[in-house]
């Protein structure tokens, strides 16, 4: 395997198709995050992509996300250079020099967020993240089912305010924390999360998983231009499994404890005629039942997908009458320990049933 | 009510008539190359007979003039942007996401500025007035004379923009300036590429919007002149003038409000024939359901009140080829009385097909009498599975609905299609368009973000700020209603955070009072009633 290769911009394009894919409903849409690559390579920056192999045991890594509400982001949009600063912010404190950087989830629009600091710093991205999706909360990480130490954390906005959260003691004291800073900057926040060592990422990361979603990104892409059929074209490229196609019925959204949780309906075609499909939701899709009975939860990825296009839906987004197919992936080995299921199971999510996988003969 | 209502199509002029509830006479004249002369014929040809004379209560014109514009990169006025909220998105400026060739034409000019609002209402940075000051001056000496203006979270809180536009008047007396927070949406890319489209249409909108009045006065007719919206109503003459980029979609939304007139249904699904493409969309409460999503226009994203319509080849002129069997996508157009068989072409279209079915009685069918029934149902059965597929994924219902078949193509729908009750024609379908621009309403919309308020109380504020607006754009109070309520809670915003969408239609009141044009276009109304400050 090669140590470093050359992201192309053909590469991101595909990367924020296949990020939004992996970000199961959530994660925001990696739009912005594509506007400022393509910018940024407009001017002449070029990122290299680094295989977590490569690392050194001793190396460190920044993990880096953007905080906040999607609704806000569409208003404050995204400044590249904010990304890089958290970073180097980071960097100061610890007065450590980074060898590479990560990102905290590849689902969504932090997929691109580590391509932005890595193209203002010069430094490769590792590819790698912690989540292999999009995840709602700073404890659903591959990283804290590790019980890696989750501080310090840096937290940046352009204005000049620039906060540190110096240490806690648990990843949902640091949940609770720097989302209260977010919220005081305008819901929206560039942080730069605890930084890791070559050795914890190969131990603990979710390898290759920038890769993955270029692969993904790139199928659909492909299909797109021949009006080939893009479902199949995911399938023949990763190991996944159509749960079901039919018309969106019903959307029923609420905000809790400052989540978008609620619960889609989706009515069978074809195949599926006759049944009836129900997606529950907290950011991302959790649960999917068909006709009561549970078909897939995390941490297996329900994606939701425009059949015609193959382009994600998010749960924000998602609207009455469209056309979609459910298909599943498969997690991260990481998640399907007890520790890991604690962590991102049913039950992490209030749901009282047993997590079976849908890839499981 | 009397009302003239007029669509200029890009082959056809169609006039009609409405009096007292009915179409008393619709007439169709060519479209001319500058527009005017197509109106001028239309109406000398509405009005030459006795029951297409007389007073009127108003002109409505639905047009797609300013959508070709900028799709044909034509008659674009550069444009100074001014953006407000700096130090915040300062890597994806103005025109960031435009295709290369309108922002060539378009773009006169970037100046980014301190200033705009959280989401909850606080200032990101308090208002750089003297920045906007320079700003305005360097665009005076450069020339520009249309100014789009976008801070964020203005459809929260529009009094940046506002503070901006009269500091530009002071400097630029004679701009034409256009503020985001008029165009409404949240998503800031979105609604400033609006408002700069709209900036850039400035000139071209001034100048057709007085050719229409002209022209309506040249035909003796003192009436008011209104111009079609995107959403199914009308905004007067001199608010459309400000706003050329809410007529983008009104074409396809006049045939379908026209449909629902005509059948007196207010929910169906409606499908367009016209001689290229076919459009499909559904009538919700007599207006078309619309796009929620990001909507491009000429290459440009926006959010814009745009009917959801799906459209596909297939229509009057589309080309016929047996083998291998296919319909459409390319068509002969305008050409059809030409190419057509049956008028002593060499083309086989759809329409040569439903003459020799006997559909419809048109040219010489003895040209097409060769065409074995059998060739006739396998053709006409592909269309009707392009129609049964564009149906079924329009509709949001499972069950069957009834469907109304207009435009002049309309003999390629079948009386029976699968997921349809009925199938419903009506009297004057060809002219559905301008039937649905004499019958436009007035809207007022809102959009915003409420904080600590129960979702009763905040749908009842937002209600009462559309009702007004409605009002404002010239609606009669007594007849308003709400045509759509959408509530969404936003994720991670402390509180209980959601965002509301009302919107109210009304009929036009009889003669508009003499209200200052300022009130019209600014309404004054934006503000949330509780931040919770």
């Amino acid at each position: 395997m090669t140590d470093y290769r050359d992201l192309t911009g053909d590469a991101i394009e595909s990367l924020a198709v296949g990020a939004w894919i992996l970000g199961t409903g959530g994660g925001g849409s990696p739009y912005l995050g594509l506007l400022n690559m393509r910018r940024l390579y407009a001017e002449g920056k070029r990122i290299k992509l680094m295989s977590p192999e490569a690392l050194d045991d001793d190396d460190a890594v920044a993990v880096v996300s953007n905080q906040g509400a999607p609704l806000v982001g569409q208003e404050r949009l995204t400044d590249s250079r904010n990304i890089a600063r958290a970073v180097e912010l980071m960097e100061e404190i610890t007065g450590k020099r980074f060898r590479a950087i990560m990102s905290l989830e590849i689902g969504g629009g932090n997929a691109i967020q580590p391509l932005m600091a890595a193209a203002h710093l010069g430094r490769p991205v590792v590819d790698a993240d912690c989540m292999g999706r999009a995840y709602p909360e700073a404890q659903m990480t591959s990283f804290a089912v590790g019980d890696l130490q989750p501080y310090p954390l840096t937290s940046v906005d352009p204005r000049g305010v620039e906060s540190v959260v110096y240490k806690v003691p648990s990843w949902k004291w640091m949940e609770r924390v720097s989302r209260k800073i977010c919220t005081e900057y305008g819901s929206v926040a560039s942080t730069c999360k605890a930084p890791r060592t070559g050795a914890e990422i190969k131990r603990w990361g979710i390898l290759h998983s920038t890769t993955k979603a270029i692969r993904i990104g790139a199928a659909v892409r492909a299909a797109q231009r021949q009006n080939a059929d893009p479902i199949a074209a995911i399938l023949q490229v990763e190991l996944g499994k159509v749960l079901y196609q039919g018309k969106v019925a019903d959307v029923e959204r609420r905000t809790t404890e400052g989540f978008l949780r609620g619960r889609t309906r989706v009515d069978g075609l074809d195949a599926w005629r006759d049944s009836h499909m129900e997606i529950n939701f907290q950011n991302e899709w959790i649960v999917a039942w068909v006709d009561a009975a549970p078909v897939a939860m995390s941490p297996d990825l329900i994606c939701v997908l425009d059949s015609v296009s193959g382009e994600a839906i998010g749960t924000e987004t998602i609207r009455y009458g469209q056309r979609v197919t459910v298909l599943a992936l498969p997690p991260p080995p990481v998640f399907l320990s007890p520790k890991g299921l604690e962590h991102v199971g049913p039950q992490a999510f209030g749901y009282d049933i047993p997590y079976t996988s849908v890839f499981q003969a | 009510m009397r009302r003239i209502g007029i669509d200029v199509g890009g082959t056809h002029t169609d006039a009609v008539l409405i009096d007292g509830g009915t179409v008393s006479r619709a007439v169709k004249a060519p479209t001319s190359e500058d527009v005017t002369e197509g109106i001028l014929e239309a109406l000398s040809r509405l009005r030459a007979e006795p029951a297409g004379q007389g007073d009127v209560d108003g002109v409505m014109i639905g047009t797609t003039h300013f959508v070709n514009a900028v799709v044909q990169r034509r008659q674009l006025t550069p444009v100074g942007a001014l953006r407000i909220g700096e130090p915040i998105s300062g890597t994806l400026p103005p025109f960031c996401d435009w295709p290369a060739d309108v922002a060539e034409i378009a773009a006169g000019g970037i100046w980014s500025v301190e200033g705009g609002f959280e989401y909850d209402g606080r200032l990101i940075m308090p208002l750089d007035e003297d920045g906007i000051r320079r700003a305005a001056r360097e665009m005076r000496d450069q020339g520009l004379r249309s100014v789009a203006i976008c801070a964020i979270f203005s459809p929260i809180d529009p009094s940046h923009e506002q503070r901006a536009r009269e500091i530009l008047a002071e400097e630029i007396p004679d701009a034409a300036i256009t503020l985001s927070s008029d165009l409404g949406r949240i998503g800031l890319l979105e609604r400033e590429n609006a408002a700069l489209l709209n900036a850039a249409l400035s000139e071209l909108a001034r100048d057709t919007v007085s050719a229409f009045e002209l022209a309506i006065r040249d035909s003796g007719i003192t009436a008011p002149l209104y111009i079609t919206q995107n959403d199914g109503t009308v905004a007067e003459a001199a608010a459309a003038m400000r706003f050329p980029v809410y007529s983008f979609a009104s074409g396809a939304t006049n045939s379908m409000r026209g449909a629902a007139y005509l059948s007196g249904l207010d929910d169906a699904i409606v499908i367009d024939v016209g001689g290229t493409t076919t459009d499909v969309g559904q009538l919700k409460q007599g207006f078309p359901r619309e796009s929620n999503s990001v909507v491009q226009i000429g290459g440009v994203r926006t959010l814009f009140r745009m009917p959801d319509l799906l459209s596909f080849g297939l229509g009057g002129g589309s080309h016929v080829s047996l083998d291998p069997l296919q319909v459409g996508p390319v068509s002969v157009g305008y050409r059809l009385l030409q190419e057509g068989i049956v008028f002593g072409g060499r083309q086989l279209t759809t329409t040569d097909i439903a003459v020799a079915a006997s559909l419809i009685e048109l040219g010489d069918p003895s040209q097409v009498a060769a065409i074995g029934p059998d060739t006739r149902q396998r053709v006409l059965g592909v269309c009707q599975r392009m129609l049964e597929e564009a149906v079924d994924r329009v509709k949001t219902e499972a069950g069957d609905v009834p469907l109304i078949a207009v435009g002049g193509g309309a003999f390629l729908v079948p009386d029976r299609l699968d997921g349809v009750s009925r199938v419903i024609r009506v009297e004057h379908g060809d002219c559905a368009n301008a039937v649905g621009a004499a019958i436009a309403q007035v809207s007022g919309e809102v959009d915003q973000i409420f904080r600590d308020v129960t979702r009763r109380a905040a749908i009842a504020a937002a209600t009462a700020l559309a009702a007004e607006q409605a009002v404002a754009a010239g609606a009669d109070a007594s007849t308003l209603k709400t045509i759509e309520t959408e509530d969404m809670p936003l994720s991670y915003l402390p509180g209980n955070s959601l965002r509301v969408r009302v919107r109210m239609v009304g009929d036009v009141t009889g003669s508009p009072p003499g209200r200052r044009l300022a009130d019209l276009m600014h309404p004054s109304t934006r503000r949330v009633p509780d931040r919770g400050r």
